[in-house]
């Protein structure tokens, strides 16, 4: 794991090359700190920064073949680099190291842009062809690795963060006011788009191929589902074949992903998903396995108890940290500087905590559950998709929407509201069913709450535009031929999944301090036998993640197995209302530095401030709007108002 | 008393769920649901704000947009609960 970066064209700047890559390397050393390599040729800079995982000794990027016509600079891992290898040994071919990274130059040597179709893994690399005098970006099918480009002046930049870029002259950070209200819409700016103005992310499991004639970018691997009626049989034979397939795909998957000459450890959240990956992993491991998590202060969001039942089941040497909402508000901003976009939940906080408790203990690597909510339809969004497809049917009944009461057990207040606000909260009667975005509609609407706070001017910029009608437009043709759960599968999993969870909650915080995730349930194999299951199979009525589940019966005991989702929460506007949070870190929600950014309406933030600083109550909306603003305000401090002066601090307990 | 609970709870539903002031105020018979300003939690916040201003006691089975979804039926709510506390 590591970070890249570098140009392809003829920078014509008053920095030499060299250093410029420099620079750019050093605004990412945190990802990988411990070696640092470069290739400046005569219209191609590629830099890397080094964390060593795999052939410690030999790995040296960037990297070039035997003839030096081909280099790379190469983030990430490929997990079947084994049999990789063992296969292009077998047609002859000589390898000089055993890095993973040799194995992409020698597969593009055979297949050319091709190569990456061959490879399981998660990665973003640059490979520069000397003799085609061609660039080639290419970034992992799932968006695990990340990967950013610009243009100035014909010549193409890109590296593993935005604040690579902007370590080039004339590169500086703007804020993007479509992609701040896509952000306060969806979470997440659509990709390619970032919150930076003129700087695109390249999309996962896509190419970029620029060459003299022009460049190029296109998909290599796209997410399908079978068509609605054609999602074959949901019978027992079918359900106990199906969960041997996914217990099967998923040893295999968490197999792979514990190649590494360094110590491998596992995250654990007390749910199913992170424990399944534990105990899949202690399979493989002889030594006694490593776990960390995070606990909370609060019942509302600490799962300690059942960590630790988790931990006592599994015989893991277990180590937790302990987050307090001053903890939250004093990390916030150092998840938005390593983040690099406006978020509306302070949950990638925490785990800063955690990613420094894994590296305190030496690990660079941790297993962890994300993407088996996807993959296998965890999310309660799924469910009340399906209650509020079930209450249309009889727009009349008063026990129907009873049923969203069971779908957030864990939220207090619920509990006690009437059918008819239940019906109106959950969005019963919102959308008509055909929309594409029907399952995502309530939550689009609370989110889109948030906007009610942008300012005069920023709606005046944003004129008419509508977030939900760019996301519609571009879904796939085939998407309105899929199940409904599978539609809603699709958007969790090609947009929220890359946009937000895998970014600013994944590599992001991860990499602040040099640790890699790796997640077996975001092998393709396994996701792409996820969409095949049929729907009936993984929600099976109200039942979340049904299949997965009796997969789990023989890996877990049973009450981790049946235990009901809770969501990985964490405190969000209260960790900012009380007395131990940190003065300088609320200072931008002043009227002052509100009126200099130019984005929200001063008047009606400092309203909300202090209804937040009152109440007892702080709701979504509320939240939302809260942490957006806030997180709107530091970005605005730590990118645009303070120019290209990016320092990454790497201590923060 | 009618026009004073009227203006306390204007006031609390200006304060707590309109924020802006480009939006002009809010109609007496709008409903909170429609107009988007309120959402499980907001029902909870109105609740406890009826409870301690007006010094009343709310039944779950009284938390029914009926009686909270616009100034006027929650107007008529608290005036008829303070009508049967008198009787």
């Amino acid at each position: 794991m590591c970070g890249i970066a570098g140009f392809f064209g003829r920078p014509n700047l008053a920095v030499p090359a060299r250093a410029l890559v420099r620079r750019m390397i050093d605004a990412v050393a945190h990802r990988g700190p411990d070696a640092q390599g470069f290739f400046v040729g005569d219209e191609i800079g590629l830099g890397h920064a080094r964390l060593s995982i795999l052939d410690l000794a030999s790995g040296q990027q960037p990297m070039a073949n035997a003839d030096k016509s081909v280099w790379i600079s190469f983030n990430g891992e490929i997990f079947n680099y084994v049999e990789l290898r063992e296969e292009l040994i077998t047609r002859g071919r000589r390898f000089a190291t055993t890095s993973d990274t040799e194995i992409i130059l020698q597969l593009y040597e055979e297949l050319g842009p091709d190569c990456v179709t061959r490879v399981n893994g998660d990665f973003a690399f640059a490979l520069w062809d000397a003799r085609r005098r061609r660039l080639m970006l290419a970034r992992d099918r799932m968006g695990v690795r990340p990967l950013y480009y610009t243009r100035r002046n014909g010549t193409l930049y890109f590296a593993s963060e935005v604040k690579a870029l902007l370590e080039v002259p004339g590169v500086s950070a703007e804020l993007d006011p479509i992609a701040l209200d896509q952000i306060f819409t969806f979470w997440f700016p659509l990709a390619p788009r970032t919150a930076f103005k003129h700087i695109d992310e390249l999309k996962p499991a896509h190419v970029l191929i620029a060459d003299p004639h022009g460049t190029v970018v296109r998909p290599y691997w796209t997410l399908d589902y079978p068509r609605l009626g054609e999602e074959g049989p949901h019978d027992a034979r079918a359900e106990a074949a199906v969960a041997e397939e996914v217990e099967h795909l998923l040893l295999d998957a968490t197999r792979i992903r514990l190649r590494a000459d360094v110590p491998v450890g596992a995250y654990l959240s007390g749910g199913l998903d992170s424990s399944l990956v534990a105990a899949a992993a202690k399979r493989f491991v002889a030594e006694r396995l490593r776990t960390f998590s995070l606990t909370f202060d609060s019942a509302e969001f600490d799962e300690s108890e059942h960590q630790q039942a988790m931990v006592r089941a599994l015989g893991t040497a277990h180590e937790s940290v302990a987050c307090t909402a001053a903890d939250i508000a004093r990390l916030f901003p150092q998840a938005i500087r390593h983040g690099e976009k406006p978020i509306l939940r302070t949950a990638p906080a925490p785990l800063l905590a955690l990613s420094h408790l894994a590296h305190r203990n030496g690990f660079k690597v941790v297993l962890t559950g994300e993407g088996a909510d996807e993959v296998f339809a965890g999310y309660d969004l799924f469910k009340e998709a399906k209650l509020r497809r079930f209450c249309a049917r009889q727009p009349e009944s008063r026990r129907r929407p009873l049923l969203f009461r069971r779908l957030y057990p864990y939220l207090p207040g619920l509990q006690a509201q009437s059918p008819k606000y239940l019906a109106a909260f959950f969005g019963a009667g919102i959308g008509p069913l055909d929309d594409p975005l029907f399952s995502h509609l309530p939550r689009l609407r609370t989110t889109a709450g948030a906007k009610a706070f942008f300012s005069r001017e920023l709606r005046a910029t944003l004129g008419g535009y509508d977030a939900l009608a760019e996301l519609r437009e571009s879904l796939p043709a085939e998407f309105a031929r899929w199940h409904p759960l599978s539609q809603a599968q699709y958007l969790e999993t090609a947009y929220l999944l890359p946009g937000y969870i895998l970014s600013s909650q994944g590599d992001r915080v991860a990499m602040a301090h040099a640790v890699e995730g790796r997640f077996p349930f975001l092998d393709h194999r396994v996701v792409e036998l996820g969409a095949r299951i049929p729907p009936q199979l993984k929600l099976n009525g109200l039942r979340e993640k049904h299949i997965l589940r009796k997969s789990a019966e023989r890996l877990l005991p049973a009450a981790i197995a049946n235990r009901t989702k809770q969501p990985y929460r964490a405190p969000d506007a209260q960790a900012f209302v009380g007395p131990d949070c940190p003065d300088d870190v609320t200072r931008c929600l002043g009227a002052a530095d509100l009126a200099a950014a130019g984005y929200f309406d001063a008047n009606a933030v400092e309203r909300l401030v202090a209804k937040c600083r009152n109440g007892k109550f702080i709701g979504f909306r509320d939240n939302t709007a809260f942490v957006g603003i806030l997180s709107t305000q530091l970005w605005q401090r730590e990118f645009a108002a303070a120019g290209a002066d990016t320092t990454i601090e790497s201590d923060v307990a | 008393m009618r026009a004073d609970t009227e203006r306390k709870v204007r006031k609390f539903i200006e304060d707590n769920f309109l924020f802006r002031e480009d939006r002009l105020g809010i109609a007496d018979s709008e409903s909170l649901l429609d107009a988007g300003l309120i959402d499980s939690t907001s029902v909870l916040e109105l609740v406890a704000f009826l409870e301690s201003e007006f010094g009343l006691r709310m039944a779950d089975a009284e938390i029914v947009p009926e009686n909270l979804d616009s100034i006027r039926a929650i107007v008529a709510f608290v005036e008829g609960k303070h009508a049967v506390a008198a009787a």
